[in-house]
């Protein structure tokens, strides 16, 4: 019994399929939390005192929010897609929970009984190209917001489709360029690769704080999260693409969403915060007492430290998830034709921009701990300053949509259509 | 514990039926949004059997290029429908003919190229999973002319499609 336990943790693929398990409870566990924890911190910041009558602090409110969503009624407006009406919620859940196995959770790891030299990854899959599958799974995501709104034969929630489907095309490019511009500075695809750069150099968020700002936001953005929440305005659009949905198929989009923060802060973390290092520079610690410990953390392969580091890891997601919450709760949203335009004027560009610095100065040869930085702020700077000396305002109206409105006397009214 | 030797057949009969029954689906569903989404069905098993043969990048590039490229496929559908959007589509009897003698030679050729191959020679060891720098350097030095031609293209494209999109000139819509 135990050589058997022993067998199948001592793989990798027997590693991975545990580990995979115990992640998905974990994290539908932490997706139901997470909406205890929106409405505390939605509590919190407009002062007052959220749910707090279900068990201590309100702690089994998701069990009681889990309870309602389940008696319900589930209805089914009359003349809608009855098959992708039903997919859909399916489609948005799927997708959310299949991006995080190739998060590098916890290192490497040896266990006592494995033969020495030999190591496993604490992870779900290592793969050559981890970047571009989260990429794609979270592109992925919109087709259930796209397809639920489509369905609902609401025009309502067709708008909310339509909105999700053009801010997602638009906001997946601005996040490729983020990305693209750290897979070049640090040469590698797989995510494990990109952690162990970090903490042989340096974190991404101190080499490149423009494009941690830029997959910040984007991230915001693929997610549907406020200040771009334009699928689901409730002033505008009543509730978006889930308009229609009611019981259990609702929760399944809200928990979805929820699912896809988790991994874009999975992402965030990995890619900039150095993934489970605890904090940055701990090679250079090793000789201290207190630094020599975060060192063995980062560095040991003993099971223990592997789980201080999924604890690290944890704690740099939920830390990732607080802040997507404050930033809901702090931030107007945006309007459409703003959204557009910051995309396609504001984040493209200076994507672009910084992919090309980063190039050239990969190209000279310089070292980039110190000339990336600067470069990317640089950059920020520049593109600051021409923005203020063309004198247009960043949140006005578009200038040729305007002229056309006030072609067709509709000044001042909506830009024309 | 090593990957039993079932699991290969067992997802690759799984990518392939995803494939080829959404295939069928494109076909049979008259509602244009459905056979969009089987479409993605179509694309992904693919996708799924490229991870399966270890091109792991390939697999990926379906996946954002192609089943990506499906939700515009998608809004084009709507927006096309969008005057009644329960309007099926019936196929005309030409229409019929023409697809089924393409069908017809497409398949002929596939049959002859299938009895045409050696499989005696069976598969020769494991797929290796080719690094994507590889692929990088294969693409910009000895297939460069291709590929920058390829981009040039796509930038007419886009040059073409955001004149096309462009609001029309104030003059132009104060004439009557």
């Amino acid at each position: 019994m135990t050589a058997m336990v022993q067998d199948i943790l001592g793989s990798q693929l027997g590693l991975s399929l545990c580990f995979i398990a115990v992640s998905i409870l974990v994290i539908l566990t932490a997706v139901a939390y997470c909406i205890y924890f929106e409405r505390k911190i939605a509590a919190w910041t407009q002062d007052r005192y959220g749910p707090n009558r279900v068990g201590p602090l309100g702690l089994l409110q998701p069990v009681a929010d889990g309870i309602k969503f389940i008696l319900k009624e589930d209805f089914v407006p009359g003349r809608v897609d009855r098959v992708l009406f039903h997919v859909a919620p399916m489609v948005a859940f799927i997708v959310a929970m299949i991006g995080f196995v190739v998060l590098p959770f916890g290192g490497r790891i040896r266990w006592p009984w494995m033969e020495e030299g030999t190591e496993l990854l604490l992870q779900g899959a290592s793969i050559d190209i981890g970047l571009l599958y989260l990429l794609a799974v979270g592109s992925m995501a919109v087709y259930g917001v796209v397809l639920g709104g489509w369905s609902s034969n609401n025009k309502y929630a067709f708008y909310g489709a339509m909105r999700a489907a053009a801010q997602m095309l638009s906001y997946e490019i601005p996040m490729g360029l983020a990305l693209l511009t750290v897979i070049l500075a640090t040469g590698a695809l797989r995510l494990e690769s990109i952690v162990d750069a970090q903490v042989a150099h340096a974190w991404n968020l101190l080499l490149h704080p423009v494009a941690f700002l830029m997959l910040l936001t984007t991230a915001l953005a693929e997610t549907n999260r406020a200040p771009f929440d334009l699928a689901e305005a409730e002033q505008e659009l009543v509730g978006g693409y889930h308009t229609e949905y009611t019981s259990m198929k609702f929760a399944l989009f809200y928990l979805g969403e929820y699912a896809h923060i988790i991994t874009a802060s999975g992402l965030l973390a990995t890619v900039f915060l150095g993934g489970w290092e605890p904090v940055p520079f701990t090679r250079l610690l090793a000789g201290t007492t207190w630094g020599g410990w975060l060192h063995w953390i980062a560095s040991s392969t003993s099971p223990l430290a592997g789980l201080v580091r999924l604890g690290v890891f944890g704690g740099k997601i939920a830390f990732f998830v607080f802040v997507f919450m404050w930033v809901r709760w702090s931030l107007p949203r945006f309007r459409f034709d703003q959204l557009m335009r910051l995309a396609w004027k504001g984040l493209v560009p200076v994507g672009m921009g910084m992919l090309a610095v980063q190039g050239w100065l990969l190209y000279r040869g310089t070292p980039v701990h110190w000339s990336a930085p600067v470069a990317e702020v640089l950059l920020l700077v520049i593109a600051g300053a021409v923005n203020v000396a063309s004198g247009r305002e960043i949140t006005g109206r578009q200038a040729s949509l305007l002229r056309a409105a006030s072609v067709r006397g509709e000044v001042g009214g909506t830009p024309a259509r | 514990m090593n990957t039993p030797a079932w699991l290969e057949p067992l997802m690759f009969y799984l990518f392939a039926g995803v494939a080829l029954l959404s295939a069928l689906g494109i076909v049979l569903c008259g509602n244009i949004v459905r056979s969009a989404l089987c479409l993605l069905g179509t694309l992904g098993g693919v996708a799924g059997l490229y991870f399966l043969m270890f091109a792991n990048l390939l697999a990926v590039i379906q996946l954002i290029v192609y089943a990506g490229g499906t939700l515009v496929l998608i809004i084009f559908g709507v927006m096309l429908t969008s005057k009644s959007p329960w309007v099926r589509f019936a196929a005309r009897r030409g229409e019929i003919v023409a697809s089924c003698a393409v069908v017809a030679a497409l398949f002929v050729s596939l049959c002859k190229i299938l009895t045409d191959v050696d499989w005696s020679a069976g598969a020769t060891g494991s797929a290796q999973v080719v690094p994507v720098r590889d692929i990088g350097a294969v693409l910009l030095q000895d297939y460069l002319v291709p590929f920058e031609a390829a981009s040039v293209l796509l930038l007419a494209v886009l040059i073409g499609a955001a004149y096309l999109a462009r609001p029309q000139p104030a003059e132009r819509t104060s004439a009557p």
